[in-house]
């Protein structure tokens, strides 16, 4: 018989071995960070982890939950199930003020509010300046709406001058 | 998958073919953006068509499994997408149509369509997702409720193109407005009701095309405005694909896109 305590003090090491994951193509990101895993649950069966996907498409889903699995059975809390949550979707807004940080450490402009952004018109020739991930300058362009990853537009600095990518508020 | 390479024969309920419908309009609209991988007129725009590409790939895969699930004899999204044949393909005329100059089986068209097909599609995705979020049905309601985000993605990324051809130089504002003469006939399917409609509003599924025609219209109209473009006049045409009759173009792509499958069956990455 498992005790309340000690399936609490499993999960707390399922959450420690969790930000250990890291996103494959935003590598400083850990699931944590980025606000996708929705629920840990340790009992006698093992543990389960419930992962809300970010972008439909996003081919890094199955590598993550793969990295999951690992992680959490190195750690001893196999054996480990996953599962998918879709709703409510996963939105940037998820995305924890450490991950931000980290985000703009790693030279990624953090994303904006998403909030509200349904009501926004269809044409957007000019999105705001975002400040330079490097130089902190306002004065920034989009070079493209899409960029290495489905989460990622490309802007540039026009006053440091180095190209920096955005993730995109959805 | 199972290592068959048969075609498989679904049986096509009404809500079966309501989901297949927008399953197989994403997946045939998603292989046709991809067609442009390397092909792009700018490398930025490359990177948009396929990243647009996926995302749709995403939505279809989720509805297509979701389709599986409600179809009842086990069948997966795989076996959805690779050994159903043409007839019981439902998507939407418009997105098999040819959308490159250089399409390898037709004479397609050119970018102007590309911009316009995506930004009425994305337009008209974005209209039945928002509505699909309040489905009765609530892996439907979730996997919109994600979906509506990247069409509203889509569509601002259209319209910019839009309105940057449409107003831009004289030849690339008569192409526009000859893309928009081509493609508007086959925009008369977006909007059209049957009984898988009928049924579908009245069981709170999702809703009935015709239902969709004013808030797409609110959509597309000051953006074609804005881009100078005028409407087409209205034609009596309404194409036939989400009834599973389609034009000469799914065919070829289906062989493309099946070949894999049909002659390693069960093969994976």
């Amino acid at each position: 018989m498992t005790g309340g305590a000690e399936v609490n003090t499993r999960e707390q090491a399922a959450w420690a071995a969790l930000a250990t994951v890291l996103d494959p193509e935003v590598p400083v990101l850990s699931v944590c960070d980025l606000g996708i895993v929705r629920e840990v649950v340790c009992d006698a069966a093992g543990t389960q982890v419930v992962l809300t996907p970010t972008y439909s498409g996003c081919p890094a889903t199955e590598v993550i939950a793969d990295s999951v699995r690992v992680a959490l059975v190195a750690a001893g809390l196999g054996p480990v199930t996953v599962s998918h949550r879709l709703a409510p979707a996963w939105t940037t807004d998820w995305i924890s003020e450490l991950g931000r940080e980290r985000l703009l450490a790693y030279g990624i402009a953090p994303p904006g509010q998403a909030c509200g952004s349904e009501l926004s018109s269809p044409i957007r020739l000019r999105p705001r300046n975002l400040p330079c991930p490097r130089c902190g300058s306002l004065q920034t362009e989009r070079l493209s709406a899409f960029g290495s990853t489905a989460c990622k537009a490309l802007h540039r600095c026009l006053e440091c001058r180095e190209p920096f990518e955005h993730f995109k508020p959805i | 998958m199972t290592s068959t390479s048969e075609s498989i024969r679904l049986n096509l309920t009404p809500p079966v073919r309501y989901v297949l419908r927008i399953a197989d309009s994403c997946l045939i609209h998603a292989q046709r953006l991809a067609e442009w991988c390397g092909h792009g007129p700018v490398l930025e725009e490359d990177i948009a068509l396929t990243n647009m590409a996926l995302d749709l790939i995403g939505q279809a895969r989720s509805l297509l499994t979701h389709a599986a699930r409600l179809e009842g004899q086990g069948f997966d999204e795989d076996q959805l997408a690779f050994l159903r044949d043409e007839r019981n393909y439902l998507n939407l005329t418009l997105v098999e149509q040819p959308m490159r100059r250089s399409s390898a089986h037709a004479p397609g068209g050119d970018f102007a369509d590309t911009v316009l097909r995506n930004f009425l599609l994305a337009s008209w995705l974005k209209s039945i997702w928002s509505r699909l979020i309040s489905s009765s049905d609530t892996e439907l309601a979730a996997i919109a409720g994600k979906a509506v985000k990247e069409a509203r993605y889509h569509q601002q990324h259209a319209a910019d193109w839009v309105v940057r051809l449409g107003d831009g130089t004289e030849e690339s504002a008569r192409r526009m407005q000859a893309a928009l003469t081509r493609i508007w006939p086959y925009t008369n399917e977006l909007f059209v009701r049957d009984g898988v409609d009928a049924e579908a509003e009245k069981s709170g599924l999702g809703p009935a095309r015709d239902g969709l025609r004013e808030d797409w219209l609110g959509q597309v109209q000051p953006v074609l405005a804005q881009a100078c473009l005028t409407l087409p006049a209205a034609t009596p045409f309404v194409s036939t694909g989400t009834l599973g009759r389609h034009s000469e173009h799914l065919g070829f792509m289906l062989a493309e896109m099946q070949s894999l499958q049909r002659q390693h069956p069960g093969g994976r990455w």
